[in-house]
Formats: C-alpha cells, sequence, structure tokens
C-alpha cells in the first residue's frame, strides 16, 4: 500500500518538482540571507560575544573589586546598603529616577580571571528577588528572604554560597562545581545593573521595546579578607554614559572596611538581542512549507477531482488505511526533503556569514540536530495536516488556502510584530505555527529580565510541544477524512 | 475461487430516487454476461455496489461467493473497467499501472505484459492527459486485466474505439470468456454484444427485466437489438 502510494508520488512529475522546491526554498534563500548578514558596529564588523562555560552566548559586564585567591579559600561580607538609579524613558516620567531593576546584582564571587567568559559562582543580593546564588551564567538559585550576609567557600573546583540574615547563623544556598577551575582565581566583591528592557503595546499594532540604562550602588562591610584589591570594570567597552561621566563613574570608594562599589552591566546568558541566531540561516522556511501544502493537497484532491479515488478504492478497499499510507508517505518524503535541506542550510549558512566578517551567536550541537530535525517535522506535520486537509474538503485551491490560513498566517502575525503580544502568543499555542517553536536557538531564562515576545524570536511552547500541536492538528483532519470516506460512497 | 458474480437483491436510494430496485442476477464463468439497459437503469451503480465503492441500502453482491471489500489483493480476482477517463495528467500510463500493480503485490514485469496485450507499448511512458479517449479505454482493460483475475467487469468497453479497435475488443471478450473466465460487460451496441455475449440480462429502472441467453432472445425477438427495444420500453428515465 505504501509502495503503491509512493509510486504515486514520485510518478507526477510536478509534485516531484514541489518536494525538489524545498531544497531550493531552504538552502537558496537560506544561504542569500545569510550572505546578507552583516552587523556593523562603529569600527567595523561587530566582535563576536563573549561565550559561557557551556559555549553559549554571554553578557558579562558588572564593576569587580578582587584579589587573588590561591587554592582553597573563603570570603565573608555583609551588604549594608544597596541602591540606584533607572535612565529614562521609564513609564510616565521622562527624568532619571532612583531606583533598582528588579535583577540589579550586588554580591561577593569566585571568578577565573577577569575576562568575559570566565566560569564563576556568585552569591548577591538581587534588586527584587532576594538573595540568589549564581553561577556559570546560565544557573540561578533562590536563598533565603531576609539575608544580607554573603559567604562563598571555594575548595576544589567546588564553590559552596552561604546566605544570613544575621551574621551568626548561615545556610547554605547551593553548590556550584566549576570544572577546570584553575587552582589561582580572583575572589572579590561586585555590582551589576542590567538594562530596564521592557515592551509596551504600541497603537498601530505589535509592541515597542524600551531599554534603560541603570546603574547600582551597593555598600559592603565587614569584608573578612585583608590584603590588596584590585578594580576592574570586566567586560568594559570604554564608554560612558553622560551620568557616568557627570555623576557617578564606574568604581569603587573605600573608607576603612566600607567598600562603596558602582557598576553596570549584567552577567547573564545572552539573548536574541547579541547576534544574529541560527534561525536566520532557515529564512527559506515558508516558502518551503507552502511548496509542501501545495503537493500535500494535491496528493489527494487530484484524485478526488477526477474520479481516481475509485480507482484507489477498488484496488485497496480499506479506505482507512490507504488513507493513513496516503499520509506516512507524503509526510515521510517530506520530512526527508526538510532534514536534508536544513542540514544543508544551517552549516552553509554558518559558513557564509562568517565568510562575510560576521557571525552566528553560538548554539550547542544538542540545539542544532534539534533545529534540523525540527524543520523536517515542520515540513513533514504541515505536509500531513494539509493532505489532511485536502481529504476533509476534497477541494484544491480550498484545502491550499485554509492550509495556508492555519499554518503560515498565523506565524506571520505572530512574529511581525502586527498583533499585540498576548494575542501572538496565543496564535502560538493553539494554531498549527505553534510548530515553528523548533527554531527558537536561544532559550528563555527567568533569571534575565527581556520581553520574550514571538516578534523577538522566542516562542511560547518549548519545541516539542509545539511540534506536537502541529502533529494533533494533522491527525484531526487525517481522521476525519478516513471518518468521511469510510461513512460516503466513493 | 469459483468465478461468479453473484447479485442479489440490491436496493439503493439517491435521496428520492430509486437507483436500485432488488437487483439480482448472476454472471458466470466461461461466457460473456451482457448487462443492458436504459441510461439510469443502474447498471454502474450495480457495479460500483459489486466494487465496495457504494454502499446498498439492502441486498449482497459478491464475487466468488465473497464481498469484495474482504478480498485481499481484489484486482488478482476482479479486474474492473469503470472510470477510463479517470487518470492523474500528468502520470503516464506505464506508472498508473504500476502503483496498480505496487498495490496488489506485483511487479513492472506483469505491468508490461499488460502494456503488450493492450498494445499500449509505445505510449507507455507518455502523460495520460495526452492519451485519446481509444487510448484511456485500452488504458482502462489493461488495468482490469492486470491482475489476470478470474472475473472481469467492463463498462462501455467499445468506447472510443476505432474499428480496429472493436475487432480487437470483440477477440479479446472471446478469449477471456473461452479461458474460463466470468466477464460481464455493459453495452449500449446490440450488434456487438450479440455475437459475443452467451447471456444477456436486461435491466430498467434499477432492477432486472429479463435474464436469458442470448441464443433463446434472438430466437424470440429476431435480434438483440429488437429484444432489448421491446423488453425496455417505457422504462428509461429519458423516455
Amino acid at each position: 500500500m505504501i509502495r503503491a502510494e509512493l509510486t504515486k508520488l514520485r510518478s507526477v512529475r510536478a509534485w516531484v518538482a514541489g518536494i525538489a522546491l524545498v531544497f531550493v526554498a531552504v538552502v537558496g534563500l537560506g544561504a542569500l540571507a545569510a550572505a546578507g548578514i552583516r552587523v556593523d558596529c562603529p569600527d567595523g564588523p561587530c566582535p563576536k560575544p563573549p561565550t559561557g562555560p557551556g559555549g553559549e552566548a554571554v553578557t558579562d559586564h558588572f564593576s569587580y573589586v578582587h584579589q587573588r585567591l590561591d587554592g582553597d579559600g573563603e570570603l565573608t561580607a555583609h551588604v549594608a546598603s544597596f541602591r540606584g538609579i533607572i535612565t529614562y524613558p521609564p513609564p510616565n516620567h521622562d527624568t532619571i529616577v532612583d531606583g533598582l531593576v528588579p535583577w540589579a546584582k550586588a554580591g561577593i564571587m569566585v571568578k577565573d580571571g577577569t575576562s568575559e567568559g570566565a566560569n564563576y559562582a556568585a552569591v548577591l543580593l538581587t534588586g527584587s528577588h532576594g538573595v540568589r546564588m549564581q553561577y556559570a551564567f546560565t544557573e540561578d538559585r533562590a536563598g533565603p528572604a531576609g539575608a544580607s550576609w554573603l559567604r562563598l567557600t571555594r575548595r576544589g573546583d567546588t564553590v559552596t554560597g552561604y546566605a544570613s540574615a544575621d551574621g551568626a547563623t548561615w545556610q547554605p544556598i547551593g553548590k556550584a562545581k566549576l570544572d577546570g577551575l584553575r587552582k589561582s582565581v580572583q575572589i572579590g566583591l561586585f555590582v551589576a545593573s542590567p538594562s530596564d528592557v521592557t515592551a509596551k503595546a504600541s497603537a498601530r499594532g505589535g509592541s515597542i521595546v524600551q531599554a534603560r540604562w541603570t546603574q547600582a550602588t551597593a555598600v559592603f562591610d565587614q569584608v573578612d579578607r585583608q590584603g590588596e584589591w584590585t578594580f576592574t570594570n570586566v567586560g568594559d567597552d570604554g564608554l560612558r554614559t553622560d551620568w557616568e561621566k557627570g555623576n557617578e563613574p564606574p568604581g569603587v570608594t573605600r573608607d576603612g572596611g566600607r567598600f562603596t562599589v558602582t557598576g553596570s552591566g549584567d552577567i547573564a546568558p545572552a539573548g536574541n538581542e547579541a547576534g544574529p541566531s541560527l534561525t536566520f540561516t532557515l529564512t527559506g522556511m515558508i516558502g518551503a512549507l507552502i511548496a509542501v501544502i501545495v503537493v500535500g493537497v494535491l496528493f489527494i484532491t487530484g484524485e478526488y477531482r477526477r474520479g481516481l479515488i475509485r480507482t484507489t478504492f477498488a484496488a485497496m478497499p480499506a479506505r482507512g488505511r490507504v488513507l493513513t499510507a496516503k499520509a506516512i508517505v507524503i509526510g515521510g518524503v517530506t520530512f526527508v526533503a526538510g532534514l536534508v535541506s536544513a542540514a544543508i542550510a544551517l552549516p552553509l549558512g554558518r559558513f557564509l556569514v562568517e565568510s562575510n566578517d560576521g557571525y552566528l551567536l553560538p548554539a550547542g550541537a544538542g540545539t542544532q540536530i534539534r533545529v534540523v530535525v525540527g524543520a523536517g517535522l515542520l515540513l513533514s506535520l504541515t505536509a500531513i495536516l494539509a493532505y489532511g486537509m485536502g481529504a476533509t474538503l476534497r477541494r484544491g485551491v480550498l484545502a491550499v488556502t485554509a492550509a495556508i490560513v492555519l499554518v503560515v498566517l498565523p506565524y506571520l502575525l505572530a512574529t511581525a510584530s502586527v498583533l499585540p503580544t498576548g494575542a501572538a502568543v496565543w496564535l502560538l499555542r493553539l494554531t498549527p505555527a505553534a510548530g515553528f517553536a523548533f527554531q527558537q536557538v536561544l532559550p528563555a531564562y527567568h533569571q534575565v529580565q527581556l520581553p520574550y515576545r514571538p516578534s523577538g524570536g522566542y516562542f511560547p511552547l518549548p519545541p516539542w510541544a509545539g511540534l506536537a500541536v502541529v502533529a494533533a492538528w494533522a491527525a484531526a483532519f487525517v481522521g476525519l477524512a478516513v471518518l468521511r470516506a469510510r461513512r460516503t460512497d466513493a | 475461487m469459483e468465478a461468479i458474480i453473484e447479485v442479489s437483491e440490491l436496493r439503493k436510494r439517491f435521496g428520492a430516487s430509486v437507483a436500485l430496485d432488488g437487483m439480482t442476477f448472476t454472471a458466470g464463468p466461461g461466457l460473456v454476461t451482457a448487462f443492458v439497459g436504459p441510461n439510469g437503469a443502474g447498471k454502474s451503480t450495480t457495479m460500483r455496489v459489486i466494487l465496495g465503492l457504494d454502499r446498498p441500502d439492502a441486498g449482497t453482491a459478491l464475487v466468488g461467493g465473497r464481498r469484495y471489500v474482504t478480498l485481499d489483493r481484489p484486482l488478482t480476482h476482479l479486474g474492473a473497467l469503470i472510470d477510463p477517463g479517470a487518470l492523474q495528467p500528468g502520470r503516464s500510463g506505464r506508472n498508473h499501472l504500476l502503483w496498480l500493480a505496487h498495490s496488489q503485490g506485483l511487479g513492472a514485469r506483469r505491468v508490461d505484459e499488460v502494456l503488450d496485450l493492450t498494445g499500449l507499448r509505445p505510449v507507455a511512458r507518455r502523460q495520460a492527459n495526452g492519451y485519446s479517449l481509444g487510448m484511456r479505454q485500452r488504458l482502462g482493460i489493461a488495468a482490469a486485466l492486470l491482475g489476470d483475475p478470474p472475473m472481469l467487469m467492463l463498462d462501455e468497453p467499445f468506447n472510443g474505439l476505432d474499428p480496429e479497435g472493436f475487432v480487437w475488443m470483440r477477440g479479446l471478450l472471446r478469449s477471456l470468456a473461452d479461458e474460463g473466465r466470468a466477464v460481464l460487460v455493459s453495452s449500449h451496441l446490440m450488434s456487438e454484444l450479440q455475437d459475443i455475449a452467451g447471456h444477456v440480462v436486461v435491466v430498467g429502472a434499477g432492477r432486472v427485466v429479463q435474464a436469458a441467453r442470448t441464443t433463446d432472445l434472438t430466437a424470440r425477438f429476431g435480434s438483440l437489438e429488437a429484444a432489448y427495444l421491446e423488453l425496455t420500453r417505457g422504462l428509461g428515465v429519458l423516455s
């Protein structure tokens, strides 16, 4: 049965050409888009963002007052005060106001050197998320409420974080195993204050993203390590805001045992704002989807239109099984086509971008495999869905239009910043466009305050859940088609 | 499996109109059974019911004693020509037969055999939308013969054939019956049928009017055409 349907599919030249279009669209358009990517900075092409120990792109910019720690040791400090400023435009006013953003950070840190992206572990006080232990850029754990005393101990490559409300009773927060931590590391006090990024609905649809530069200042006392302290503005780009020039530059002032540290920036995984990601190499997916929708629909409506379906059912009277075999064939062929073309488009796109002095944000092998397999699955499930709609509606033009409206249109509406974010999120949860979630390369992190919106490349569902939504739609339509074929005369 | 098509008390309505009204007849082995009647008499509906394409409201249609839809590799039991125009335009005749062959577990060799048998070999790789009526007819016959079935059911096999094709079709039908197959042929061409059919089933308004040996009818009415006209008077939907 499957062999018969495969023979049908490959014996119509236009359908084979439609499948070949998947390659042309995914590889060709992907290469074209990749060749056009170049992010220019004032002094030429932008440098690559630093990468953390896990290989992911990171932001690593903060004020660090540190000294060398050889081998095992510990540091205790008390955060006596923590304040900051937020520049405009904050909601509803256009002045610089006092305040801390939710993930402003003041604390103590063990770091494997002061270069950007070097591994670290820290316990810290935040603007509004209490005491945390964070390490290796992606890890975050909540500490006890009401604590302002912080302690880090280093034993080999393990760093343990503690917090205390009174400096007498200590509560462990977590243990960070920092693989390959050198014997000689830096230990000290730090302050960071990420930009205040918010999105608000635009009157013309979509949303407007606003970022406000911020600065935080913390006073540390009861610092239990003696000796020389060095100040480093880690990840300093050399640029200074007017506030820093006229009011408070980043740095440290010391008054006996009190350290007043001022700084900006963040220590966190980077988001899509850090540069183009692998997703850009899949620009051709829309074209490929339309091609598989047309082939998927015609694969069945052609039979209904010409009465060929009677020949099919006379040769293979088990209608449910025939219609399922057809779904398997169209799904299998488009999966292979999508998988192979994505497997070519990804490395080719990266090569083209890099040979043009650009970069794509790094992605782990697991993520790349997921994106390639996801591309194949989205094309395959969409082809099955279109086929199912064709088999249910039995009208080619109608089914092609309906499938495009169901799969492609919601994706374009949701990601092109046309709809309010709330509506976009629901479209990407409920419609088959949810399947596009496979192409989100960078995960969203709760400890980073970014507006994770569809138009920014962030999807409400995880990749496999998104593809499961498409699969459910496809199964529903194929099921309907089987029911209709069983109940009616051919 | 015995080569016999048995239709018994078939009833079917399409909305208000009665298509089959107790259709009952048998087409046995070793002879051509002519299935004749005016347009709308229920011939095509009967054939679709036999193939399991339409579901009857009542009655049974058996192929070698079994319902068609329960047959494994059905084209190896009953070959049918019902709508030779039902082809995918971009697919070649050979590939049309090839997918049918694959659906029955048959290979390309059998496809080439029936292409030779129907004289289609020279145009086999051409796209079906370039086929003449006669070529489509021959392709439909090739499809019916593909499974080398003991039973055949052909709806208007002479349609679109040229004079040479008529001669060929007559010979083919005769030889198929001589090989012991049951061959059910519906047609309006009484003069053609008179020579080749051993048995005639005359239908009108969804039921059998007369089922008899051809020789009996020609003896009684002079010719098959005369018998047909007499027996179906007033039964056509257009009369």
